[in-house]
């Protein structure tokens, strides 16, 4: 189970990043989650979305290029050791992790994480052995 | 089917072509001597008369004219017959803000559209044939100049001018033109929009282009040929000389055949001035042998290429150029390195970028720094930093490969790099020497 997450290109200078998220408030898309990997040239704004469909269009009109790939999204107690839970049991299935984000939902005592790994079928097999299911889509509440 | 506009001229034997420049030379010397003091002066200085002027072989005897000259010279200076009998000026598009104005009388008009239509010709232009011309009307050669050449040869001309794509899209068609003549790089402009509007080759009724009035990389011809599913044909020419057509490529694609019959060609060495044997690298030097309102003698091109006598599959027998490396004023020099941007250009389309890029040029603490701007693309985009980190690298070495010095490659965002209707605007030298 993954969802989908887009990445876009941005070049690393003022505004680019002001450029973008006006273009989704615009289109009144809504943001789960967002992270920002970046060069001293360019960067890759990683966001997960109420609507995948609606923000590919979007962002192909706006001239954004960007692409969809899928990670894995796992709901996990705000509590000390929460997250080596997780990395333990994908560490024991030998998945390696390429990048990860963290983010908060509404509902006290809970954290999500999202995990880019090279195979998400393995890891989310990987994840329900040990008894962690990971989200099909990301509704945090 | 080979086909030729003036079969006689264009393939003609050497001897014969050698006994046209022979007889011209003389004949154009005196008129120069007689109406160009400019020239005349010159010509005294260096103790030649055209007594001394017996056939091309006493070309060298002459002396050199360069775009200082013209500029000292400007507006009349080199004019060769009185005001009522030109009909027509043409200026150059000032890329480098200083203006050439060349004359011409009606038959000046009429040699130089017979070039351009032995271009068309050569590109396989029939009276069947729609050719649109997307070059720029007006001051620039390039409208006017193939607007002639395709009327000589009898095509329905749809002269759009540059600008405006999508009516340039609508034309070809909703016309079916089978001609287009534009810049290299609004031809490639021109692709990249058919293909956003999801237009594939076999939708385009384009069969061939004739792109010039630009440097462009052999590799920007694959390109543009794969994009458009259209053969690409090069062509030559300058204002001073009467525009496009001075040479233009035949169905081989490998070298412009220059019109001898109307200009000779030297390749010589630029710092001493001596001529070169074929095959050698230097500076183009045309003489005019037939025009007559601006009869320019032994005019310094600046454009660096090679010249060949070799025969060519088509037929034709006058002379080929290589296409130029670049004007000797597009060169750069960095860190001491001379640097074309169609080297650059060929790297960056060998490693699958597209044909929209800036070269930026400054100098950091006494250090020139070349920084190559390219556009990401959907096709090369991915999630993972590594890779287009890669990427990159691989682009930086290339370029150390063909230029023997380190560039810094920005990649930036598509749409960014102003796209060109006309000449593309390709270097940005921000140092101030």
């Amino acid at each position: 189970m993954s969802v989908k997450q887009i990445s876009v290109f941005l070049e690393n200078k003022p505004g680019t990043l002001c450029e973008l998220t006006g273009v989704l408030a615009e289109s009144e898309i809504d943001m789960r989650a967002f992270s920002l990997a970046e060069t001293s040239d360019f960067g890759i704004a990683r966001i997960i979305v109420d609507d995948v469909y609606k923000t590919t269009t979007v962002l192909r009109d706006k001239g954004f290029v960007h692409t969809v790939s899928p990670v894995l999204a796992v709901a996990l107690s705000d509590t000390p050791g929460g997250l080596n839970e997780i990395l333990q049991c994908l560490s024991a299935a030998g998945i390696n992790v390429e990048y990860m984000y963290a983010f908060l939902g509404n509902t006290p005592g809970k954290a999500y994480m999202v995990f880019k790994v090279h195979d998400p079928a393995g890891a989310s097999a990987a994840l329900s052995g040990c008894g962690i299911r990971p989200l099909e889509e990301l509704t945090v509440d | 089917m080979e086909r030729y506009y003036q079969p006689e001229i264009e393939t003609a034997s050497r001897e014969q072509i050698k006994a046209w420049q022979d007889e011209r030379l003389v004949k154009q010397v005196r008129h120069v001597w007689e109406n160009v003091p400019y020239y005349r002066k010159k010509m005294e200085e260096k103790g030649v008369t055209p007594e001394d002027i017996h056939g091309a072989d006493d070309l060298r005897k002459l002396p050199f004219l360069s775009k200082a000259d013209l500029r000292e010279a400007y507006p009349y200076g080199l004019v060769g017959v009185p005001l009522r009998d030109c009909v027509r000026i043409q200026s150059t598009s000032g890329t480098t803000g200083k203006r050439v104005v060349a004359f011409y009388t009606q038959a000046d008009i009429d040699l130089w559209e017979d070039c351009c239509a032995r271009a068309i010709t050569a590109a396989g232009g029939t009276d069947e044939d729609v050719c649109q011309v997307s070059y720029g009307y007006g001051l620039f050669t390039g409208g006017p100049g193939l607007n002639g050449g395709s009327h000589k040869v009898g095509c329905l001309t749809v002269p759009t001018s540059s600008g405006n794509t999508e009516r340039q899209i609508m034309f070809i068609r909703d016309l079916n033109t089978t001609i287009l003549c534009c810049t290299p790089s609004y031809a490639a402009y021109i692709g990249e929009t058919m293909k956003e509007m999801g237009l594939t080759p076999d939708q385009i009724p384009l069969k061939a282009g004739i792109f010039g009035a630009e440097a462009w990389s052999e590799e920007m011809r694959q390109d543009i040929q794969k994009t458009l599913g259209i053969k690409a044909y090069d062509i030559y020419g300058l204002t001073e000389l009467s525009g496009p057509g001075v040479a233009f490529e035949c169905s081989a694609q490998n070298g412009m055949h220059i019109n001898e019959d109307h200009f000779i060609a030297e390749v010589i060495d630029p710092e001493t001035g001596e001529p070169l044997p074929d095959g050698q690298q230097g500076e183009l030097v045309f003489t005019a042998i037939t025009k007559q309102a601006f009869p320019l003698m032994r005019y310094r091109t600046r454009d660096i290429c090679v010249l060949s006598h070799e025969k060519c599959s088509c037929g034709r027998t006058h002379v080929k150029m290589s296409k130029p490396r670049g004007r000797t004023d597009d060169m750069l020099i960095i860190r001491g390195v001379n640097v074309f941007p169609s080297q650059i250009e060929t790297v960056l389309i060998n490693q699958g970028y597209p044909a929209n890029y800036q070269i930026i040029v400054d100098r950091v603490r006494n250090t020139d720094t070349l920084d190559v701007q390219v556009e990401m693309t959907p096709e090369m985009f991915t999630d993972n930093m590594g890779e287009i980190n890669n990427r990159q690298k691989a682009l930086v070495d290339g370029l150390r490969a063909m230029l023997g010095l380190t560039a810094k490659v920005t990649l930036v965002a598509p749409k960014t790099i102003v796209r060109s209707e006309g000449k593309a605007v390709r270097v940005i030298d921000k140092r101030k020497i």
